[in-house]
């Protein structure tokens, strides 16, 4: 998988001291472009619009740098062609069948397969979904893409920051192995609640009432009470971020003493 | 490095008389944001402010000196501060966010900002991280529960709490009571207890009590951001310094400390992983450096 990565886009590590738009150009101008899909199942384009927030680096990278070749709003295209990396957003329908199809073909057609928000990542607020809605009321069952088809990187949020998907894209082009292990450690994560706090964190004895989960949730699902997460589970969409960015799930300390100078 | 990387390591206190007066040791972390907002650095600032309830801490956004000020001294219990960091950057609009963090709290900031994934447009507007010591933290009721107990002092009356000297010492207006720092043991809470950092590493600028005489403070100034806000601050004469002690009282104190803490957490995380518990840091076997805060 590591390997896989590291060759997407034949890149070799570069220089850190590079900004990451000098980064970009630099490659644009060396590289064949890399053929990017994207897959737009049930979600609700939060996580492409999030993308193209990266103002900055969106131009030269969409220009220059990647070639999108398939995508429903992105490229005039009916037949899925060969890719080297997709995008999905969205949770899959089971009774989608278009869906369901399109996802496995993706999986055949790409060399690597990225879970881009937390519905493709979790199921997100779709795991909610019970059925009996217009315009389809049997659409009953939505779940993560990884519970169909094998995922490489998942890169959870509601929807994930501008700024990681710009961080993902540089490390990407880095080929930062290091940066995008959480990314690829997350695929696993598909149950995720507000109520991982308790489960995870508070039942083992580790939160120390920082404050960082209620600080993250996007929907403020969480408050904290006597020094401890208190959850609103009416509020929670089931994203995943809370425990996500806890500093009791995952340390990555490396990461942040070189991205501090330290 | 048992205290992390730093760059410079020095003794100081606030020249400022008011200051000296209301702050738990030399005043560093009022100094500094005080500072730091009246010269713009940042318009606004994170603290662990009064709340309707004596010793309780809220964690508020200060947009004035004198709401940093109402902030000063130690509460020993929980403050939540990364919490309103949200609030200070969507509700206030605040560009430059200053915040005051113990150790873990630092933790939270920092993972968030190399990892966003779901917090958007605010890992780019924390201006200054000052991080503060910590042992260890205590669940409100557990304070409630020692001071009465062991300090036999009503908790309304204590004017200021501190932790020195192997002792956690309890002010009133007329007296002053200590006890064996020990004796809290069993009160504290629990992930404090796999804590491997003393000194907030990975802050801006660290401070704390250990290493310094009464009413000055121990001073780590550690990334490039802290530097540049640390040596307006001492240029200026909002602060002024003194070369630590290398010595006993000095330095290797602080060393000793923060050393012991990080064995006694690594004992606790290597037990807890033989249990089959969830740790997020590696095991003493698993890394290059047992006392690292990895
Ligand atoms: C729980 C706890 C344990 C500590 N243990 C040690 C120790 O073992 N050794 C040591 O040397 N120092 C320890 N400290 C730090 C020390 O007590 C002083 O806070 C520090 O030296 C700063 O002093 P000052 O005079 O510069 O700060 P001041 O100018 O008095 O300002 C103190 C600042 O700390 C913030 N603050 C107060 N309580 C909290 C809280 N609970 N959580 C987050 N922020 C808070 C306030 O917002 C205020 O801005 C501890 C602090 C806390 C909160
Ligand atoms: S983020 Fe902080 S307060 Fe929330 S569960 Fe984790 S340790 Fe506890
Ligand atoms: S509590 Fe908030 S952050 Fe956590 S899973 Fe629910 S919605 Fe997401
Ligand atoms: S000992 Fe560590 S975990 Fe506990 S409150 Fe202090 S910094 Fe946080």
């Amino acid at each position: 998988m590591l390997a896989k990565i590291k060759e997407f886009l034949g890149m070799e590590a570069k220089p850190k001291e590079l900004a990451s738009k000098e980064e970009v150009e630099k490659v644009a101008e060396e590289k064949a472009r890399p053929r990017i899909g994207y897959v737009h199942l049930s979600g609700c384009t939060g996580d492409m619009m999030s993308l193209s927030e990266n103002y900055d680096i969106l131009a030269e990278l969409l220009t220059n740098m990647v070639e999108i070749v398939y995508g429903h709003t992105l490229a005039d295209v009916w037949e899925m062609p060969e890719m080297d990396l997709v995008l999905v957003e969205g949770s899959v329908c089971l009774q989608d069948e278009h869906s369901v199809k399109e996802l496995m073909e993706a999986r055949e057609k790409a060399g690597l397969l990225v879970a881009l928000g937390s519905c493709a990542a979790t199921g997100c607020f779709t795991r909610y979904s019970r059925g009996g809605q217009q315009a389809q009321p049997n659409h009953e069952s939505f779940v993560p893409i990884a519970d169909l088809v094998k995922v490489d990187a998942a890169i959870p949020g509601c929807p994930p920051s501008p700024e990681i998907i710009a961080k993902v894209v540089v490390a990407v082009i880095n080929g930062d192995m290091d940066y995008l292990q959480p990314m690829i450690d997350l695929v696993g994560y598909t149950e995720a609640c507000g109520c991982d706090l308790q489960y995870k964190v508070v039942n083992q004895a580790l939160c120390i009432g920082c404050g960082t989960c209620a600080m993250a949730c996007q929907t403020r699902a969480i408050t904290m009470t006597d020094g401890r997460p208190e959850l609103n589970s009416a509020r929670c969409v089931k994203c995943g971020i809370c425990y996500i960015q806890c500093p009791r799930s995952w340390w990555p300390a490396e990461q942040i003493n070189k991205d501090l100078g330290l | 490095m048992v205290l992390g990387t730093y760059k410079q390591i020095t003794l100081g206190r606030s020249t400022d008389k008011e200051i000296q007066k209301i702050s738990q040791d030399g005043g560093i972390v009022t100094a500094l944001l005080t500072f730091a907002l009246d010269e713009k650095l940042i318009d606004g600032a994170v603290v662990a402010g009064p709340s309707d309830e004596m010793w309780k801490p809220e964690a508020t956004v200060a947009l004035s000196s004198d709401e940093v000020m109402a902030a000063a001294g130690t509460k020993y219990t929980i403050s939540p501060n990364n919490w309103v960091l949200k609030q200070a950057v969507r509700q206030y609009g605040l560009e430059k966010v200053g915040i005051v963090t113990i150790p873990c709290q630092t933790m939270g900031i920092r993972k968030m900002q190399s990892y966003p994934f779901g917090v958007r447009f605010l890992a780019d507007k924390i201006a200054l991280d000052i991080g503060i010591c910590c042992t260890e933290n205590f669940p409100f009721e557990s304070l409630k529960t020692f001071i009465s107990a062991k300090a036999g002092v009503d908790f309304d009356l204590v004017e200021k709490m501190d932790i020195g000297k192997g002792k956690f010492w309890v002010k009133t207006q007329d007296d002053l009571i200590s006890f064996p720092i020990k004796e809290t043991h069993g009160y504290e809470q629990n992930g404090c207890k796999v804590c491997l950092d003393l000194v907030s590493e990975m802050s801006d600028i660290s401070t704390g009590s250990i290493g310094a005489p009464d009413k000055w403070s121990a001073i780590q100034v550690r990334t490039d951001i802290g530097e540049t806000v640390f040596k307006q601050a001492v240029d200026a004469g909002a602060i002024e310094l003194k070369p630590i002690d290398e010595g006993k009282f000095g330095l290797e104190m602080l060393t000793k400390l923060a050393k012991s803490k990080k064995e006694k957490a690594m004992k606790e995380i290597d037990r807890r992983k033989a249990m089959g518990l969830p740790v997020p840091y590696k095991g003493s076997s698993e890394k290059e450096d047992p006392l690292a805060n990895v």
